[in-house]
């Protein structure tokens, strides 16, 4: 008797779809090699260095669907000697180019902020083309978690 | 049982610790003999500034029992490292015979035996009598009292009151500053409410506000004690918005802030600071890495991971002090400052043995009056138990073995998933399972028992992405508690593998066959971070479970095995 009763109370209560409903299904998504590609596309076979760019981002997304990202590249900012552009990559998303930013002299300085959206756990790359040819790059990872059992 | 000789060796090796650190002079209290509230509170004086910490309280006002665990795997660097170890390595490397006070408090093999010698740890009541007895010797003006938070939830009073039971706790205790972390999840609005009138500081530099990136509460604080400056950052637990449900406190966002860390410490030098010491909610392997890191901070009294150490933890300059759980341990760490600068320490992990430690009468009060009006639920015995039941541990724990077992039968499910909380008391066999003891495992503001279905790549999913959040070899990729618990599933994993290859073997128990990754099954579990998630809260389910039941006796769980270790 005690189980019916159970029963029953469950068919009242049926919780909905807790777990499930937080895990994403699984996106066809680009790979680092898609990525790769893109920036051979821009660059061709030029030397890319490490260094120079300030990359921001969570370890762990608090929310998958909205990521802060804060870029800086480190430049004197003069006609001579500047950053001409900043391409920001996430590596797994289904579109992987996040966004890129063109900057002048003007700007002083050459830094960005902004909020992104990702598939899941995935590396974020970063590429800076300076005004005297050279490019740098930089990557760094971001969790993108299930979350709960917190401790 | 240890030879006399055997055992005065080892108290000679715990004494040669206690010069820097540890429990040392206890060890003197043999198996047999009685501990003192003077062998608890002898301490060489040091300097002119006394800091005493406790933390991960859990709401807990009352003595109880706390088994600490048997299993706390570390991976990476900190593999076999402090505070890594458990029961014959931990007591080798702090020097701690076993079967003495020390070895019950600190470690988890023969619990049981031990718990009858030495009794109940902990209670409100002790802890003021240890405070006040500290600052009677040293004075006031030398003694500054900090809390590292989990401090408001855990108990069935603190969810009533919405933490205001702990809130007039800590009040009466006067401590100068908390940390934080569970007091989220009593909202925004809740948390705001209680820190604008609160007489002490909730400092915590990691959180902002999302739209605009501005601190929400104070950071750090200065204090003056002993002739000296001593500024407190404080830092809540950076994953809070990803462990627990974010829609509690939707516009705030976490994370370490290590940059904002190192500013804060350098600021707080140019201000004068003599001392400065981060309150941390972090967890014992963040604030290690993050010390190994960050320049200029003094002291780390850490948190979040439950960890009691006898001794400290250096990482270059800085001190790292692990203060237990639960209300069991109190530590005190005396600093001696000259020219600006700490100059030497001296530490101890004060053990709260309840039966040694005078109760402080109006903190006895006060905690009379809290749970007065819930003393009928509080006391009703829902059962009795015939087996050792504690959660803590990286995997299963008995009680946690037992509310997968009364979801599954309650909620008529094949599978089970009780999240890997770390709180919640410990019952030994012959105990009553009253309700507040129900409580003490299960109060919590999103307690629901759902009901739904997840397929079998689902369910190894999720299994992969918490595990993931343990065992990442990078502290600062972990999250939020241990393993989450299963019930009706058998599985293995290898902790010394990478996400989504650390999973095998998943077997459903009832059947004996493997998990099909394409079948749907009936699962039921609780504390989801969703948001208007369905169903009876979880002490209600396991409730109904242990009237039916009268009498608990569990078998060993030996359906999740461990390799990589």
């Amino acid at each position: 008797m005690q189980t019916q009763a159970s029963k029953r109370q469950f068919l009242r209560t049926a919780g909905i779809a807790a777990v499930a409903a937080i895990i994403a299904p699984r996106m066809a998504g680009a790979s680092p090699a898609d990525v790769a590609a893109e920036i051979k596309k821009l660059y061709g076979d030029k030397k890319i260095e490490s260094g120079r760019i300030k990359l921001d981002v969570p370890q762990i997304a608090e929310n998958g669907l909205v990521v802060p990202i804060n870029v800086e590249v480190e430049s004197p900012m003069t006609a001579a000697d500047y950053v001409r552009s900043v391409h920001v990559f996430a590596e797994k998303n289904p579109l992987p180019g996040v966004i890129s930013y063109k900057f002048t002299p003007e700007a002083g300085k050459a830094a960005a902020s902004t909020r992104m959206r990702l598939a899941g756990t995935q590396d974020i790359v970063v590429v800076a083309e300076m005004s005297t040819g050279q490019i740098f790059s930089t990557r760094a990872e971001v969790k993108v978690t299930i979350g709960g059992c917190g401790g | 049982m240890i030879s006399r000789r055997e055992f005065l060796q080892a108290t000679a090796a715990a004494g040669l610790i206690t010069s820097a650190s540890g429990l040392g002079p206890l060890g003197r209290a043999a198996a047999q003999q009685r501990i003192t509230q003077a062998d608890i509170t002898r301490f060489d004086n040091l300097g002119t500034v006394t800091i005493l910490h406790i933390t991960d309280v859990h709401a807990q006002l009352l003595p109880l029992y706390f088994r600490e665990p048997s299993v706390n795997l570390g991976v990476g660097e900190v593999k076999g490292m402090p505070p890594h170890l458990t029961d014959e390595e931990f007591r080798k490397h702090f020097s701690i015979a076993a079967g003495t006070p020390d070895a019950y408090a600190l470690t988890s093999d023969d619990f049981v035996q031990l718990a009858r010698n030495y009794g109940r740890m902990g209670g409100m009541d002790r802890i003021a009598t240890l405070i006040k007895s500290v600052r009677a010797e040293r004075g006031d003006d030398k003694v500054l009292l900090l809390d590292g938070g989990d401090t408001w939830q855990g108990s069935w009073t603190s969810l009533q009151t919405k933490g205001q039971d702990m809130v007039d706790v800590q009040t009466a205790l006067k401590i100068d500053a908390m940390a934080s972390h569970w007091e989220f999840t009593y909202g925004a609005d809740r948390v705001q409410e209680i820190v604008k009138s609160a007489p002490f500081a909730f400092l915590a530099q990691n959180v902002r506000s999302l739209e605009w990136q501005e601190p929400v509460f104070e950071a750090r604080k200065m204090f003056e004690r002993g002739g000296a400056k001593i500024a407190v950052i404080g830092q809540a637990l950076p994953r809070t918005a990803v462990a627990n449900p974010r829609w509690m406190f939707p516009d705030w966002e976490f994370g370490i802030r290590e940059d904002d860390i190192r500013k804060q410490a350098e600021e707080a030098r140019a201000e004068g600071a003599d001392v400065v010491v981060l309150l941390s909610h972090n967890g014992f392997d963040v604030d290690r890495k993050l010390a190994s890191r960050v320049k200029g901070i003094d002291v780390i009294l850490t948190a979040h991971t439950h960890d009691a150490m006898p001794g400290v933890v250096r990482e270059g300059e800085t001190i790292i002090i692990a203060s237990g759980s639960h209300g069991k341990f109190l530590s005190r760490l005396d600093l001696e400052v000259k020219a600006k600068k700490v100059t030497g320490f001296r530490y101890k992990l004060m053990p709260v043995f309840s039966d040694a430690i005078a109760q402080d009468s109006d903190m006895k009060a006060l905690v009379e009056k809290i749970r007065a009006p819930f003393e009928k639920d509080l006391s009703r015995e829902l059962a009795t138990t015939e087996s050792l039941l504690y959660r803590r541990g990286n995997f299963n724990g008995t009680f946690d073995d037992l509310i997968c077992k009364a979801m599954l039968e309650e909620r008529d499910a094949e599978i089970s998933l009780s999240p890997g909380f770390r709180w919640g008391g410990t019952l030994v066999p012959g105990d009553a399972i009253t309700f507040d003891a129900l409580a003490n495992a299960t109060a919590m503001t999103y307690p629901n028992c759902y009901r739904n279905t997840m397929s079998g790549e689902q369910l190894r999913l999720v299994l992969e992405d918490v595990a993931d959040n343990i065992f990442h070899p990078d502290p600062y990729f972990q999250g939020g508690g241990d393993m989450v618990r299963v019930g009706g599933l058998g599985y293995s994993i290898d902790v010394s593998k990478p996400i989504n290859q650390r999973i095998s073997n998943l077997v459903e128990l009832k059947s004996g066959k493997a998990l099909d990754p394409k079948r749907d099954y009936v699962v039921a579990g609780w504390g989801s971070i969703a948001q208007n998630v369905e169903g009876p809260p979880i002490w209600d389910v396991v409730e109904k479970y242990l009237a039916r039941v009268k009498t608990v006796r569990l078998e060993p769980n030996t359906s999740v095995k461990v390799t990589g270790a």
